[in-house]
């Protein structure tokens, strides 16, 4: 095994978004994943002589906000180019993309690392584009299989500085990324099914120099986890290769999910001359700062703006307002859930507790939850006001409540009969039968095993049904047990 | 039958009973079968020109009938029309069917034209002859034994030859004018961006425009007006609202024209008298004529044909034979099906273009060659404007020759090329550009005018034409 030590690995990559548009975008046909081949097709879509591209305004709000999201500069006046290449899923020939203008210059991505450092990964651009049909191999023994469904849809691709020294650090830029397209809604951020996509350009030096190695290019990583194999793989490949005293070519390479390993798919001495020049078809696209506020003012809260408002506003800790940030969808069902209650702290512990638990072992989506924000907050108002305790409220009329989500709570208290006992002679004839029933641990108590008091308390509480008022039992059995 | 000038013309007989859309069809369908030889139609939509007719004469007759009923018009090769086969005269395209229609063709179709035909043309509009079309050349009916001009030849014979009443034909460095000055036509490239280009199969998109050919101004600027204006389909079609025109005579203009035009070589003697009675004559019809210079005719063909090129080497990389069109019988994988179907469905000057294209985009001369053009336009385009500025109308001859003998310049592309030396000044700078019949050389070939105005400035533009048009009545 080589030297690892003694080398540094430099990674940039290039993530290829597919946004979530309702149509492609340069014509109207419908964006859908799944759907019978060559059905979500149009003369535009396919290429036909004498159709036209225009303008989707979606697609174009989608790119910028993106941009804002990462602090990038968002060009004023952009125009399109065209790639020329041929492909038998790119049929016309030429790929409609952004060349000298991208729409967004700049900008960072904060990722945290699993020691719990953060560190800032720098953008060189995001620009738009459109995607190719997609070519199927393995479907028909002679042909190639295409499916045309995919051409046309809306890409961003985002390119990174080369900032990114490890595969943990490039799968953590990753999944920043996949958060942020999520909460920005433009993206579905599925890499096994395509809807983003990641190349990564990987190359080796001995450490503490000053210019980049070679960098070879690695594509056909469908998961973040592979991302960060074929990295690992990539740096032990280059630097056996320059150990041994080879040189590293400027080359692509796919990864064999299989092997763990890449392979050689094509140098780039053979690559194509792209002839990038302005596209004719489309007249430039003027963002103006009215569109960009406009844009700015519809945008989804951001991940950390939530974080800053839970733990500031809210007072949750760090730990929770992290978990409560961690997926969109949660983040919004807790705020929906504090607009209910002011109880941030119980609202947090729900949302995580037995909301999420619910949502694990059901595999189901929030959408699908069946109870209301309002029932929730009906819920923790009923422990604040000590109607119930939390024991009773957790283990018994959360998932009655569950069962039958039409009810009330009110009417489940009383009809599973949980509404607390706070009566003192209720209370004190329970301590007294426990503390009768066991005298041999009464007398260890008062010889000054404290520690038992729990033991009592969960005694009374069974016998309580779970319904004895825990403060008030606490204070009376400390009270008979020092007597 | 008569031979009717205008629509106009057509519309009173209509009126008086004389005619009807029907035998007006009936007609035009005997003509071109007695002038088969001219090669000017591909195709004949005999059945669908006869239903429609009979559908339009059931209109006239209800008074529902569309501004253009009463119009036969032929439609070059490379326009898109729904369920008819679209070719661009190039074998590529072999059997292939258009599934939609060109926005300009619709709206024609909306005020109930009737359309008899596609036309040959130059394979792919590139041509100035007629003789780069893989079914053949067409042959100019005053003079059988030369070309009609192009890359519109077909168009413009079609209306020469009385096969129709007008044409579309399409306009990227002079594929109108120079065919309507070759045949006597009326040619007109509108101001780009005003007529939509959906549907019509791109050459050079940033300079492509359809554009009628008539015998008459008024249905010239008819058909004009009617296919104009925005179109949801082409981002590139203007905004701006299309006027209709009406014909106010004895307007008085400014006119300029570029002393290099005809102080140049190559300008034929006969052509260059003819212009200088041209000029002549508007001086004593009371019109301001000045000289200008313009130092960079020179540099407009080079220019023209380097972004031309350009753009055709990535316009035309839809042609593979992956998914329509001609796919080679000898096509065993990608690669070959690509360049076996590419290299035997285009003609040779297409692949001279796209070579062309794809070695001036190349990345070793994009700035050499993509780039500097790119500024060269600009220059072309803001001194254009700078003169039109100055003056209501540019004008020149449309052609440097009258219509050439056939084969003539086939085998010397760069004469060919030349042939457009007026005709690319209009398209590179955006402007509109008619070329009118204006007089006819001793041998009885036609020589055109060609007028260029201010961008969207077309109702003044036809007016003035029309003016000229009225003192060359006899032509």
């Amino acid at each position: 095994m080589a030297n690892l030590d003694k080398y540094e690995l430099v990674i940039g990559l290039e993530i290829h978004a597919q946004l979530k548009t309702e149509s492609k975008a340069f014509c109207g046909d419908e964006v859908k994943y799944g759907e019978a081949p060559n059905t979500l097709v149009s003369p535009i879509s396919l290429g036909h002589p004498g159709t036209l591209p225009v303008h989707n305004k979606a697609a174009v709000e989608k790119s910028i906000m993106l941009g804002l999201a990462c602090n990038s500069d968002i060009r004023e006046y952009n125009s399109y180019s065209r790639k020329n290449y041929f492909y038998a899923d790119l049929p016309k020939g030429y790929q409609i993309t952004q060349f000298d203008t991208p729409i967004c210059n700049g900008g960072t991505v904060e990722i945290e690392l699993e020691n719990g450092a953060s560190k800032e990964i720098h953008l060189t651009r995001i620009h738009m584009e459109e995607d190719t049909g997609k070519s199927m191999h393995d479907l028909d023994i002679d042909n190639t299989l295409v499916d045309y469904n995919r051409a046309g849809t809306a890409l961003v691709e985002m390119v990174t500085e080369p900032d990114l020294r490890s595969g943990e650090e490039a799968y953590a830029f990753l999944s920043e990324v996949r958060k942020l397209v999520r909460y920005l809604d433009i993206c579905d951020g599925n890499m096994e099914e395509g809807s983003l996509r990641c190349d990564a350009n990987v190359s080796v030096r001995l450490k503490g120099a000053t210019e980049f190695g070679t960098k070879v290019e690695v594509k056909n990583m469908n998961s973040m986890t592979n991302v960060k194999k074929a990295i690992e793989h990539e740096f032990i490949r280059q630097v056996e290769m320059i150990e041994a005293g080879e040189e590293i070519f400027s080359e692509t390479r796919s990864f064999d999910a299989l092997k763990g390993t890449t392979f050689a798919m094509r140098s780039k001495e053979m690559v194509n001359d792209y002839r990038y020049f302005p596209e004719p078809d489309l007249p430039p696209l003027i963002v103006d700062e009215a569109w960009k506020m406009e844009i700015k003012s519809s945008m989804p809260a951001l991940p950390k703006v939530l974080f800053q408002k839970f733990t500031s506003e809210f007072k949750l800790s760090d730990y929770d307002a992290k978990i409560l940030t961690e997926h969109k969808e949660i983040a919004d069902f807790y705020l929906e859930l504090c607009e209910h209650t002011n109880n941030y702290k119980a609202a947090a512990n729900w949302t995580m507790g037995a909301v999420k638990n619910w949502l694990n072992s059901n595999a189901e989506h929030i959408a699908n939850f069946p109870l209301s924000v309002a029932t929730i907050s009906e819920v923790i108002s009923s422990i604040d006001q000590g109607t119930i305790n939390y024991s009773a409220a957790e283990q018994t009329l959360f998932p009655a409540l569950l069962e039958n989500p039409k009810a009330t709570v009110e009417q489940l208290i009383a009809q599973l009969n949980l509404a607390q006992e706070g009566d003192d002679d209720v209370l004190q004839s329970l301590i007294a039968e426990v503390i009768s029933e066991n005298p041999a641990k009464v007398a260890e108590y008062k010889s000054g095993k404290t520690g038992l008091l729990g033991m009592f308390m969960g005694q009374i509480m069974k016998r309580s049904k779970g319904k004895a008022d825990p403060k008030k039992t606490s204070a009376l059995l400390q009270k008979a047990l020092e007597e | 039958m008569k031979r009717y000038r205008s629509l106009s013309q057509i519309r009173l007989d209509i009126d008086e009973g004389k005619v009807s859309c029907s035998s007006l069809v009936d007609y035009y369908l005997e003509r071109i079968a007695q002038n088969s030889h001219l090669n000017a139609f591909l195709e004949i939509f005999d059945e669908d020109a006869k239903a429609q007719a009979k559908l339009v004469d059931q209109k006239l007759k209800d008074g529902s009938a569309g501004r253009l009923a009463g119009m036969v018009l032929a439609i070059k090769d490379n326009i898109s029309y729904r369920g008819h086969h679209v070719s661009a005269s190039s074998k590529i395209l072999e059997g292939f069917e258009a599934v939609y229609t060109a926005t300009a063709v619709e709206r024609l179709i909306a005020e109930d034209v009737i359309i008899i035909g596609r036309c040959n043309c130059d394979e792919f509009a590139m041509g100035a002859s007629n003789e780069n079309s893989a079914y053949g050349a067409v042959k100019n009916a005053d003079d059988e034994s030369r070309v009609p001009g192009g890359s519109s030849g077909g168009s413009a014979v079609a209306v020469q030859a009385d096969l129709c009443l007008a044409a579309l034909g399409s306009d990227t460095g002079g594929s109108i004018r120079q065919p309507a000055a070759f045949t006597g036509n009326v040619g007109f490239k509108p101001t780009y961006g005003r007529v939509s280009r959906w549907g019509l199969l791109a050459y050079g998109s940033s300079f492509d425009q359809i554009g009628p050919i008539s015998r008459s101004m008024e249905d010239c600027a008819l058909i004009y007006e009617i296919m104009a204006g925005k179109d949801p389909h082409d981002a590139t079609s203007s905004l701006k609202e299309v006027d209709s025109w009406e014909y106010s005579p004895e307007k008085k203009y400014k006119i300029g024209y570029i002393k290099e035009t005809i102080e140049r070589e190559g300008i034929d003697s006969e052509l260059k008298a003819h212009f200088n009675e041209v000029l002549d004559g508007l001086k004593a019809d009371g019109h301001e004529i000045e000289a200008v210079s313009f130092p960079y005719l020179d540099y407009m063909v080079p220019c023209y044909y380097v972004l031309t090129t350009a753009e055709a080497s990535s316009n035309l990389s839809r042609y593979s034979g992956m998914l329509y069109g001609h796919r080679s019988s000898e096509a065993q994988d990608i690669d070959t099906t690509f360049i076996k179907s590419r290299s035997e469905g285009f003609g040779e000057e297409v692949k001279r273009r796209i070579m062309t294209g794809t070695f001036v985009l190349s990345a070793d001369y994009y700035d050499a060659y993509y780039t500097k053009a790119q500024k060269v336009r600009r220059v072309i385009q803001n001194e254009s404007k700078a003169l039109l500025d100055k003056f209501d109308f540019l004008i020149s001859p449309t052609t440097p020759t009258a219509a050439f003998k056939l084969g003539e310049k086939a085998s010397d592309p760069i004469q060919m090329y030349l042939a457009d030396i007026y005709t690319v000044q209009a398209p590179l700078a955006g402007l509109p550009a008619i070329s009118i019949p204006t007089g006819r050389t001793k041998d009885g070939l036609a020589i055109g005018t060609q007028v260029m105005g201010n961008s969207f400035e077309e109702k003044k533009l036809f007016n003035f034409c029309k003016q000229v048009l009225e003192s060359y009545e006899n032509l």
